[in-house]
This record gives C-alpha cells, sequence and structure tokens, in this order.
C-alpha cells in the first residue's frame, strides 16, 4: 500500500506520472514530497510508486 | 530625524525586543521576497520591523489603486514600481536593513542570479503556476535553501483556516490551501496579512532554529 496525503492506497508499483494524470492533478501548480523528500518534476516520470512509500501533493491555488 | 538615534541604538532596541542570540542572527540572515503583493509587501515590511540583515525583494509590477486595500504601499506611491516604492517605505520604518532590488519577472532561467544570495526564500506570488515553478526550481537549484510559500488567502472564511505546514526540513507551506482567487474573487487584507504574518513567523522560527550561521 501506498500512501498518499493520509489516504492508503493499493498503487505500488504505479508510475507517479501515470498516477497525477489518473487523478487529474495539474503538474504546473503542485509540489511533491516523497518519503520526506521533495519530488521534483523532473524526477515524476521515473517514479515508480513502492509499497509503504508515503507522498504528500500539495495543490497551490491562486491569491496573494 | 532619523539621524536622532544610532545604528547602535536601534540594534539595542531590537536586542531588547528579540533577544541578543536571535536579534544578532536575524542581522545576518538574507531572506529574497519573490512578489511584492498583499503577501510580500507586508512580509517585507515585518522582516524589516524584525530587523532581518538583508532583503531581496523582486517583483515587475507598477502601484495600482486596487493593491491599496491590502497591500503595504500609499496612494501617492500608485505608478512607481513596487521595487522601488517599497525600499522607500521600509528604509523609513528602519534603516538598518540592507535592500537589494529586482525589477524582474522570476522565471525559471533567472532564479538563479536572482536568490543565489537568499538563505530563505518567501514565496509571495498571486498565480499558482508561478507558486508551483519557483518552488520546482528552488527544490533543483538550490535543495540546501528554505522555502516558505503560500496558498489559499482569499475570500472571508475563517481567519483559522489559515495555518502552516511543514511539508520538508526545508519547505513550509502557509495559508488555508483551497481559496483560489479564481473562484472566490474578494480578498480582504485581515485574511492576506494573516498568511503573510504566518510566513513571516515562519522564517523567524527557522532562524532561531538554526545553529550558527543559516
Amino acid at each position: 500500500m501506498v500512501t498518499v496525503n493520509g489516504k492508503q492506497l493499493d498503487i505500488a508499483g504505479k508510475n507517479f506520472s501515470e498516477y497525477l494524470s489518473d487523478c487529474g492533478y495539474d503538474r504546473n501548480r503542485i509540489a511533491t514530497e516523497l518519503n520526506g523528500n521533495i519530488l521534483t518534476k523532473s524526477e515524476y516520470d521515473n517514479t515508480i510508486l513502492k509499497d509503504n512509500d508515503k507522498v504528500e501533493i500539495v495543490s497551490f491555488v491562486g491569491g496573494g | 530625524m532619523a539621524d536622532i538615534f544610532t545604528k547602535e541604538q536601534i540594534s539595542q532596541a531590537l536586542s531588547q525586543k528579540h533577544g541578543d542570540t536571535l536579534a544578532k542572527k536575524l542581522s545576518q540572515t538574507c531572506v529574497a521576497v519573490c512578489g511584492l503583493g498583499g503577501l510580500g509587501s507586508n512580509i517585507a515590511m515585518m522582516l524589516t520591523r524584525a530587523g532581518i540583515g538583508k532583503l531581496i525583494l523582486i517583483d515587475f509590477d507598477k502601484v495600482e489603486l486596487t493593491n491599496l486595500n491590502r497591500q503595504n504601499y500609499f496612494l501617492s506611491q500608485t505608478g512607481m514600481y513596487k521595487t522601488q516604492a517599497l525600499a522607500d517605505t521600509l528604509s523609513k520604518i528602519l534603516p538598518c536593513t540592507d535592500i537589494q532590488t529586482f525589477n524582474e519577472k522570476i522565471n525559471a532561467l533567472n532564479v538563479k542570479k536572482l536568490l543565489k544570495e537568499a538563505d530563505i526564500i518567501c514565496e509571495a506570488f498571486d498565480d499558482a503556476a508561478a507558486k508551483s515553478m519557483l518552488a520546482d526550481s528552488i527544490f533543483t537549484l538550490f535543495p540546501e535553501k528554505y522555502l516558505v510559500s503560500a496558498s489559499g488567502m482569499s475570500g472571508l472564511g475563517s481567519p483559522n483556516d489559515i495555518v502552516t505546514r511543514k511539508i520538508t526540513d526545508k519547505f513550509y507551506i502557509c495559508g488555508d490551501g483551497i481559496s483560489d482567487t479564481d473562484y472566490v474573487k474578494e480578498i480582504f487584507p485581515s485574511k492576506v496579512m494573516l498568511c503573510a504574518a504566518h510566513q513571516v513567523h515562519t522564517v523567524l522560527g527557522i532562524i532561531d532554529m538554526k545553529e550558527g550561521n543559516l
């Protein structure tokens, strides 16, 4: 199981870019963390989610 | 009139309020403020009052009448570049902070040049994609630097919705996380300044926690 934003999901083995697309995330409006470390956009395509991974996806909204 | 107080006297007054150790650390820290709107102009004001050593102020825009409900500018400054207007105001608040300004739009290509000197970066843009771009550029180019970002401070929702989240040791995000100006058009001074205060308080906490120089 992979924990994404606190939720346990059965997505181990899935490519991270694909997961983002499946969920409708706009990669131009997010920042992501994997197991305590930042995951840069250039790493999305080559990241395969593993069992026990913890992912945090932060969405930015407009305003400032 | 400012000359009636020496730099030494100002420094002592700040030490009295912030403690000797933190006051010294603050005076040795450089913070970059990216975007000088409702968040950035107020962040820069608070950091100046906190006695930060150096501020790098970055924005390409000019002060407009519609900015004045929440941004730290005067009516007489409309039409001026925000960098110049803010630098003038800050030097009147307390003249001890070294202020560097850049009249530029930040993009992935100039981030390195603009932010290389900063210990801590405050993201204060209004555009969500620009926020994301800046975060990714900093993570890629300067993984050693701290980023204090903001997301969601529009509308009249509860002030208690504004929170600070620590995402990693070097990345914090302040705001309610959901009120998007694309949908919530109203933006009020109180909630924007709350969010700006969260960012500044996080910066002070980072500086306080760090041993020695950042």
